[in-house]
């Protein structure tokens, strides 16, 4: 089971990760310690692998900071479901594999709820057994999930995602 | 079909026509990194993709703003660490502590130009749109990948289009209408869309910036003005780079500059937006003109009309952070430095100064401060109990003199 970390709208990326807290003011090795550092103190220590974000819209505006979901994936977060999220925090989360859906599950889910993720139907799962569904993600974004990142993409098909043309989806 | 700015862009990129919703692979014009990313991106080149030299080093830039002079020993490592590979692979467009802020170094460097694709390992990198650039914010892998291949990917983005009508009265400026298009759009109004300004052919390129680099505040992928006045005399604008009367818009929005006031983002929200002279008693600690946002001389200009012959009010500091070492030699040249230190201002190195909280300027708890930057997060400035305001430069010195949230017509 996931533990759902319920946040609002217009999660900004000084909230996930302060500019203060950025690998080139501290070090590498500190990152994971200082997501939500701020905003949600006790998140960096009680998250667990595999815990899933549940957000209102704009989930990550702001900065280009990559290290905003980096310090996410390295807290072992599974996915981050909002109903949208900021550009940039929308490309560089799929640049390091962190799996995002748009859908609006923060009336439904409560803060701390345990719920499975079903990454072979994309479906929620609750501790009571509800299912709520998610959208499939476009081709070019899942084979970017299953290579783990963008460079492992990269480096497995020798191309940027997008080199074929007319596929739907993303940013 | 008509083809919307960022559409003629990417397709002529592309070699081919492409509409609002294709994904596309393009060749980046210039690939630009800051101090603060370029470690990372450096990082992931060398380490996760194996890739030892960047495709061209002519079409990399490199700029060292963030924090700048560093601050403590980390970022003095990493600043050395970004020196040495930028002398090693021979970039030549590498700018060091005090040539100012990145957005502005590039159009001043001429690094960004009409109909080119420019992307940038920082947010507002729309601001080349200033110049009819398509330019965008990425991350470091993203910046990293363009560096190896020379190439990155887009999803041609769905057009807003900005239609003004009129001209601004005394004392409002390209800031407050940026300010009324956050109140009209909201702070995710134009995710993942292009924004195009239409009907401000009058404004300068220093306004333009503004106007540019605020799109991202939108959440907007790429902010364009559409090349004319003082832009189509410094550039080279390609044939093929005009408005499109059959262009098709997702959305158009209409404003009467006429009808604008001078505008403040209230913390901690920037499109919580109220008119200057209805805030009420708004008491400041800390006045800061600068960023990419609001640092250019025009910028500076307006502030000293309104502090020559006056003081910053006791209790009240005032930082002055020029935009690029260009800018500081004019404000000396032409005697506005002299007017804002006499005013009681003091002057920082060019670049992004107290921004983004990390030295400069830092904000305690309590504290209170308006900035002409672009966002007022809360933590943004330092202590995540500090508030910011967001205003003009104009809005912003007429605060320093009275203490308090000024409308700036009083002064003018």
């Amino acid at each position: 089971m996931a533990r759902v970390w319920l946040f609002g709208e217009d999660v900004d990326t000084d909230q996930i990760v302060p500019g203060r807290y950025a690998p080139y003011m501290t070090s590498e090795e500190e990152l994971p310690r200082h997501a939500f550092i701020e905003a949600r103190p006790e998140f960096a220590r009680e998250v667990r692998p595999g815990d899933i974000i549940v957000a209102g819209a704009n989930f990550g505006c702001g900065s280009s900071r990559e290290y905003a979901p980096k310090a996410l994936k390295l807290c072992g977060i599974g996915a981050i479901i909002a109903p949208s999220f900021a550009r940039i925090f929308f490309r560089n989360a799929l640049n390091l594999g962190i799996p995002l859906f748009e859908a609006d599950l923060t009336g439904v889910l409560r803060d701390g709820q345990e719920v499975t993720l079903d990454m072979e139907r994309y479906v929620v799962v609750t501790d009571a057994g509800q299912e709520y569904p998610l959208k499939p993600p476009p081709d070019f974004v899942r084979e970017i999930w299953e290579a783990g990142s963008t460079v492992a993409y990269f480096r497995r098909y020798g191309r940027l995602p997008g080199q074929r043309t007319g596929e739907q989806g993303g940013e | 079909m008509g083809l919307t700015l960022s559409e003629q862009i990417i397709s002529h990129a592309a070699g081919r026509e492409v509409h609002a919703g294709d994904l596309v692979v393009v060749p980046v014009d210039c690939a630009m990194g800051v101090d603060s990313i370029t470690p990372s991106i450096i990082d992931v080149m060398r380490n996760e993709l194996g890739v030892e030299r960047v495709f061209d080093p002519d079409k990399i830039a490199i700029i060292i703003d963030h924090v700048a002079p560093a601050v403590n020993i980390a970022t003095a490592n990493a600043q050395a660490k970004v020196r040495r590979f930028a002398m090693e692979q021979g970039i030549r467009h590498f700018y060091d502590v005090g040539r100012g802020v990145c957005h502005q170094v590039m159009i001043e460097e001429g690094l960004a130009g009409p109909g080119q694709i420019v992307i940038g390992s920082d947010s507002h990198s729309t601001s080349y749109g200033a110049v009819g650039a398509f330019g965008c914010g990425m991350g470091a892998t993203d910046i990293a990948l363009a560096w190896a291949t020379g190439h990155t990917w887009l999803k041609v983005p769905e057009t807003i289009c900005i239609r003004a009508r009129g001209n601004f009265s005394a004392g409002v400026t390209a800031k407050d209408l940026t300010l009324w298009v956050e109140q009209a759009l909201g702070a995710d109004g134009a995710t993942y869309r292009a924004v195009e300004y239409h009907g401000v052919n009058m404004l300068s390129l220093a306004s333009r910036q503004t106007l540019a680099c605020m799109t991202t505040e939108l959440g907007a992928k790429a902010g364009i003005i559409p090349p004319s006045g003082e832009v189509a005399e410094r550039f080279q604008v390609p044939e093929w780079l005009k408005v499109d009367p059959g262009a098709r818009y997702e959305r158009v929005v209409e404003v009467d500059l006429n009808s604008l006031v001078p505008l403040v983002a209230v913390s901690p929200r920037v499109d919580d937006v109220r008119p200057a002279a209805e805030l009420g008693d708004i008491r400041v600690d800390q006045v800061f003109i600068g960023t990419c946002t609001n640092g250019r001389l025009e910028d500076l200009r307006i502030a000293a009309r309104i502090l020559r012959g006056r003081r910053v009010a006791p209790g009240v500091r005032m930082l002055v952070v020029p935009a690029s070492s260009q800018v500081l030699m004019d404000a000396m040249a032409d005697g506005t430095l002299a007017v804002l230190l006499e005013a009681g201002a003091t002057i920082g190195t060019p670049g992004c100064g107290p921004c983004i909280g990390r030295h400069m300027g830092v904000l305690g708890d309590g504290e209170v401060a308006i900035s002409t930057a672009n966002r007022n997060f809360r933590g943004r400035m330092g202590s995540p109990n500090a508030e910011i305001y967001l205003g003009s430069p104009a809005t912003a010195a007429a605060s320093a003199v009275t203490g308090r949230i000024t409308d700036p017509r009083e002064f003018l």
